[in-house]
């Protein structure tokens, strides 16, 4: 009986080492959907603003949808200032919410699911989001740590707090995205596996359960994706205003 | 104790967790519903906090269940 795990394993579709200095680049399955995603997000753009039309048609319409979203979620979150990043946090989103979905199809591959992919994501946000806070305040963005109207006796003990809870948040927002796609996968696998065990006479009660499972795991979709953007427009906002 | 056995044992322990998640997530839901109740026309307004709140109590069980799988697996 094969492990629910297993599904995550990264098998690689050309091979590219360089085994002198023991890289390995290979061109994955992971590597695989993740073009498959930044293709899908590219090509729905591309081809929803072909036409330009002032009423528009559905797929244009689908684009703007999405559009509006995002840009509400960063001008209400992050202030008009904001929308200097929002091409950075639309292909956050985008790229986030193609690979959760993506993964749900049967036989493919969620990239969103390895924590490396994630943390590479959430690292980028917090570097990207600590660099911008600097790049506008400069040293005076060390003035976030410190709460205002905190008695000064306290200082000490609540500085280090606050830049630990700082430093947690790219570990937090990975963690999140990347639990959440594996554990919903690995629910469903072990669904599967019941099913399969149970046979044609009372597989039907597990299959019902997966059905159930995976509109359940495209709607986890959306929302994980919604959250790490909202997550992310929130940190732009403290990084941006400093409280 | 074995090692096999004392990793089940501690996996199990782990689930303990959610019983602090099932109270945060009805908490946030009781309050929106009763918000709601008092002022319907708010729904629009209050309905995405809720949703950030309940995908961030949601995040404090999956820790705990990524605790439980470092705890058996590794």
């Amino acid at each position: 009986m094969a492990s629910p795990l297993e599904q995550f394993a990264i098998e690689p579709i050309v091979r590219i080492t360089v085994p002198d200095l023991g890289l390995d680049l290979s061109f994955t399955n992971s590597s695989l959907w993740m073009g498959i995603a930044v293709a899908c997000s590219y090509g729905l753009v591309m081809a929803g603003t072909r036409q330009r039309a002032l009423v528009p048609g559905r797929l244009q319409a689908l684009v703007e949808l999405a559009y509006e979203f995002v840009a509400g979620m960063v001008r209400e979150n992050a202030g008009r200032e904001g929308m200097r990043y929002f091409p950075w946090i639309f292909t956050l989103f985008m790229f986030v919410l193609f690979g959760n979905l993506l993964g749900i199809i049967p036989g493919a591959f969620t990239f969103t699911s390895h924590i490396i992919v994630t943390f590479t994501l959430a690292i980028g946000v917090f570097l990207g989001t600590t660099a911008v806070g600097f790049y506008i305040h400069g040293l005076r963005f060390l003035t976030f740590f410190v709460p205002s109207g905190a008695p000064k006796i306290m200082l000490p003990l609540l500085v280090p707090i606050e830049i630990l809870s700082y430093c947690f948040r790219p570990i937090s927002l990975s963690i999140r995205l990347f639990v959440n796609m594996m554990a919903g996968h690995t629910m469903l696998k072990i669904f599967v596996g019941f099913a399969v065990a149970l046979g044609i006479l009372f597989g039907w009660l597990p299959f019902s359960i997966i059905v159930a499972l995976n509109g359940f795991e495209i709607v986890v979709a959306f929302l994980q994706a919604y959250i790490f953007t909202i997550l992310t427009c929130l940190y732009l906002h403290d990084a941006i205003h400093l409280h | 104790m074995e090692l096999d056995a004392a990793r089940m044992i501690g996996a199990g322990l782990a689930t303990i967790a959610l019983f602090g998640v099932g109270t945060g997530i009805g908490s946030i839901f009781s309050t929106l519903i009763s918000t709601v109740g008092r002022n319907p026309s708010v729904q629009q307004r209050v309905f995405p906090y809720a949703i950030i709140g309940f995908a961030l109590v949601e995040a404090v069980a999956l820790y705990a269940l990524l605790i439980a799988f470092i705890i058996l697996f590794v």
